[in-house]
C-alpha cells in the first residue's frame, strides 16, 4: 500500500486550554478529495489549525503524518515548502506589504525549499496573470496590500489563487464557501477543480453542502464533538444537506459547546 | 563635566588660510558660548531624556584627513545611489575635492569660494541656530573651517538630488563637525541629501549643524540620513526658516548611531507657508535615538505636518518630542503631528510627547502617538505560505517604514534605504 498523503491517528488537540479534538483519525490519499463536515463547534476549523500548526492550538495527544513524516515537528513555514496549503476562513488584512512581493517571496520560498530554480520577477508576473485570470480577479489587486480593503469575496479569491500558484500537495479549505455570493462561489470550486490531480489531495471543510455540488469530494467525513462520527461518499453530505446536523447530536448523546 | 579637552583642540585648530577675517571672530564667540554653557545634562528639561555625559567625558580628536584613505573612499563609494546633480564629500568636516563632484555656483564649499576670493560672509551661516541655546551648535561653530554651501538660484528647479556625504577619517575617537548651508531662492525647486556615514568600526562622534533658508514660493526636500555603522555618537541641529507659500520637507532617517540627538526646528514665518517633518528611527541593541521637533507658526494659514515612526527592536529607546507653537496671529494654521511606534525588542523602550502651544484661536491642530508590537497573526499569515518567522516580521517592519521611505524623493535614495532598513531588521530580528 503507498503512503497515505495525510494521516491522522487519535488526534486530541486544544484551542488554547481548551480540548475541543477528542480522537480524530482520517487517511487522505494522494488524488482523493476529502469533505469534512460537522455542525459550529464540532472541531472543524481546530483541525484546520492544527495543520497548519497555528499558535495557541495544542496537539495534546496521537500523531499527524504528511507523506508519512511527524507533521507536528515541523514549523508553519516548512510545512507550506513540504507543499501544505491553507485556504483561511479569515484571511488577515496585511497594510504596506505588497500582494505580489508576498506571493513571489512565498513562491520561491517553496521553491527552494524542494530544489527548483527560483521564479523572476518577469516570470512572476506572466504566471500571475495567467491565474487571475483563472479566478477572475482583477489586476490591480495584485499591487495592493495583502488583503487591504479587499471584499469578503476578493478575499476568497486571493486565497484560491494564492493556493493556484503555489500548487501544494495538499490543499486544506476552511469553509472557503462561507459568506461567498454564486459568483465567487463558482470561483473558488472552478479553481480548485482545476488542481485536482492523481498527486495532490484536498480536504475541503465546510458548514454547507453547495460548495460540494461543485467540487465533487471522494469522502465525505462528519465531525461531532471533537471526533468523525461517520463517513462515507457523497451521499452522505446529500443526507446532512436534507436531514441537517440535529440527528447527529442525538446520536452522540451530547448538547454542542 | 569638561569642555576642556575641547579648548586644546580649538587653539590647535589652524583654519584654512584663504579663510576671511570674520571666520575667527565667529568661531571665538561660539567657543565662548559652548564654554559657558557646557554640556547639558539631564536636569535640563530638553536633555531630560538622553545623557550625553558619555560624550563630554571622551576626549575626542579631530582628524587631519592626511591624504587619500581607501576606507573613506570605500565609505563614500558605498553610499553612492544613482543620478545627482551634485555630490560633495566632506572628510573630519573639510570638503574633499578628488571624491567630490560640485555644480558651480550651486553646490560647492565655503573652501571653494574662500579660494575663489569670494570671502563675504554666506547667506544663512550663524543666523538660524542659536548658539546660546545650542552648546552643540555653538562647539560646532567654534570648529568651522568648511562647509557645504547650497544655493538654488531663483526660477531653477533641479532635477536630480544634491548629495552630501559626511565621513570622518578611520581612527580612535575622532570627531567631525559638518556644516551645511541652504538657500532655496524664490520659486525653486531642489532635493538635498545630507548622508552620514563611517569609514571605520571606532567611536566617533558627528556634531553637525544644518541652516537653511527656503524663499518664496520655493520647495525643498531635504534629507537627513544617519547611516553610521560604527558605534557613533551624533548630535544633529537643524533650523530652518520657510517664506511665503514656500515647502519644506524634511526627511530624518536615523539608521545607526549609538546615541542619536537630532534637534530640528522650523520656522514659518510668512503666509502660506508648509513644513512637512516626516522621520523614521530605527533602533537596535542598546541605541538611543532622541528626536525634538519644533514649528513655529508665526504667520496665517500655515501648514504643518509632521510623521515620525520608531522601530525599536532589542532593548534601544526612542524619544520624540514635538512641539508645535502657533502664534497669536497666526490664524487658519492646519498643524498635525504623528508618532506611531513598533517595539520589536523585549527590553525596548519609547518616549513620545507632543507639547502644543496654542495662542491663536482659529486653528487646527492634532497629535497622537501609538505604541504598537508586530501583529502575530500577520506573521503566521506569511509563515502559512512558507515564509519565514524573520522574513516575515522584516516584512512587517518594511511596511511600517514604508510611508517615510515612500516620501523620500528620489527613487534610487529610496531603494538604498529601503536595503538598509531590510539589513537592519533582519539583524534585529536574530538580536530580539
Amino acid at each position: 500500500m503507498t503512503t497515505p498523503l495525510l494521516e491522522l491517528r487519535d488526534v486530541h488537540a486544544n484551542a488554547g486550554e481548551t480540548p475541543i479534538l477528542k480522537g480524530v483519525n482520517l487517511t487522505l490519499h494522494a488524488g482523493e478529495v476529502h469533505a469534512l463536515m460537522g455542525p459550529n463547534g464540532s472541531g472543524k476549523s481546530t483541525l484546520a489549525s492544527v495543520l497548519c500548526g497555528r499558535p495557541s492550538f495544542s496537539v495534546t495527544s496521537g500523531e499527524i503524518l504528511f507523506e508519512g513524516k511527524d507533521l507536528l515537528a515541523l514549523q508553519p513555514e516548512i510545512r507550506a515548502r513540504e507543499g501544505i496549503f491553507m485556504a483561511f476562513q479569515y484571511p488577515v488584512e496585511i497594510p504596506g506589504v505588497p500582494n505580489n512581493h508576498f506571493l513571489r517571496t512565498a513562491l520561491n520560498a517553496i521553491r527552494r525549499h524542494q530544489g527548483q530554480p527560483e521564479v523572476d520577477a518577469f516570470d512572476f508576473l506572466a504566471l500571475c496573470r495567467e491565474k487571475m485570470a483563472q479566478v477572475e480577479m482583477p489586476e490591480d489587486l495584485m499591487k495592493r496590500s495583502i488583503n487591504e480593503g479587499f471584499s469578503g469575496g476578493e478575499k476568497k479569491r486571493n486565497e484560491v489563487l494564492q493556493m493556484l500558484l503555489l500548487e501544494p500537495k495538499l490543499a486544506v479549505l476552511d469553509e472557503t464557501d462561507s459568506g461567498l455570493d454564486i459568483d465567487a462561489l463558482r470561483c473558488v470550486a472552478e479553481g480548485v477543480n482545476s488542481l485536482r490531480s492523481p498527486e495532490r489531495g484536498m480536504l475541503v471543510i465546510t458548514h454547507y453542502q453547495r460548495l460540494l455540488d461543485s467540487i465533487i469530494p471522494d469522502v465525505v467525513h462528519v465531525l461531532s464533538d471533537g471526533r468523525i462520527v461517520r463517513s462515507g461518499d457523497r451521499s452522505l453530505a446529500l443526507e446532512l444537506e436534507e436531514k441537517g446536523y440535529g440527528w447527529l447530536e442525538e446520536a452522540a448523546g451530547a448538547a454542542p459547546a | 563635566m569638561s569642555t576642556l579637552g575641547f579648548r586644546e583642540a580649538f587653539e590647535a585648530l589652524v583654519p584654512d588660510a584663504a579663510a576671511p577675517a570674520w571666520l575667527g571672530d565667529l568661531r571665538r564667540e561660539a567657543f565662548q558660548h559652548f564654554e559657558a554653557a557646557g554640556f547639558p545634562t539631564r536636569r535640563q528639561e530638553a536633555w531630560r531624556y538622553t545623557n550625553v555625559s558619555a560624550i563630554a567625558e571622551t576626549t575626542f580628536e579631530l582628524g587631519s584627513d592626511a591624504g587619500e584613505d581607501a576606507s573613506v573612499t570605500r565609505a563614500v563609494n558605498g553610499a553612492a545611489f544613482g543620478e545627482t546633480a551634485a555630490t560633495l564629500v566632506f572628510v573630519d568636516g573639510r570638503f574633499a575635492p578628488d571624491l567630490s563632484r560640485t555644480l558651480p555656483e550651486v553646490a560647492t564649499s565655503l573652501s571653494v569660494s574662500w579660494a575663489g576670493g569670494s570671502t563675504g560672509r554666506p547667506g544663512p551661516l550663524g543666523e538660524l541656530v542659536d548658539p546660546k541655546l545650542h552648546p552643540f551648535a555653538a562647539l560646532n561653530t567654534a570648529f568651522l573651517c568648511d562647509a557645504a554651501r547650497i544655493e538654488v538660484p531663483q526660477n531653477v528647479t533641479l532635477e536630480k538630488p544634491i548629495h552630501l556625504i559626511f565621513v570622518a577619517t578611520p581612527g580612535a575617537r575622532r570627531v567631525h563637525h559638518p556644516r551645511i548651508l541652504v538657500g532655496a531662492r524664490a520659486s525653486s525647486r531642489a532635493t538635498v541629501v545630507a548622508d552620514f556615514v563611517s569609514a571605520s568600526p571606532e567611536v566617533s562622534f558627528c556634531n553637525a549643524v544644518t541652516e537653511i533658508e527656503v524663499g518664496p514660493g520655493a520647495n525643498l526636500d531635504f534629507v537627513l540620513c544617519q547611516r553610521e555603522t560604527s558605534p557613533t555618537f551624533h548630535v544633529s541641529n537643524l533650523a530652518a526658516r520657510v517664506d511665503r507659500d514656500a515647502r519644506l520637507a524634511t526627511h530624518t532617517l536615523c539608521l545607526g548611531g549609538n546615541l542619536v540627538r537630532n534637534d530640528l526646528q522650523v520656522r514659518l514665518v510668512a503666509e502660506g507657508a508648509e513644513c512637512r517633518m516626516n522621520g523614521l528611527y530605527l533602533g537596535t541593541d542598546r541605541e538611543r535615538i532622541d528626536n525634538y521637533t519644533e514649528v513655529c507658526h508665526e504667520a496665517p494659514h500655515g501648514t504643518s505636518a509632521e510623521l515620525y515612526k520608531g522601530i525599536l527592536a532589542g532593548s534601544s529607546h526612542g524619544v520624540f518630542r514635538g512641539r508645535v507653537i502657533v502664534a497669536p496671529d497666526a490664524q487658519k494654521t492646519d498643524a498635525r503631528q504623528q508618532n506611531p511606534n513598533l517595539l520589536l525588542g523585549a527590553g525596548a523602550e519609547v518616549n513620545s510627547r507632543p507639547q502644543l502651544e496654542i495662542r491663536a484661536d482659529d486653528v487646527k491642530c492634532s497629535h497622537g502617538s501609538t505604541v504598537g508590537r508586530l501583529d502575530e497573526e500577520a506573521i503566521f499569515y506569511l509563515r502559512s505560505r512558507g515564509v519565514g518567522t524573520e522574513h516575515a516580521r522584516t516584512m512587517l517592519g518594511q511596511a511600517f517604514a514604508a510611508e517615510i521611505v515612500d516620501a523620500v524623493p528620489d527613487q534610487g535614495l529610496r531603494d538604498a534605504l529601503l536595503a538598509l532598513i531590510t539589513a537592519r531588521l533582519w539583524t534585529t530580528g536574530e538580536a530580539s
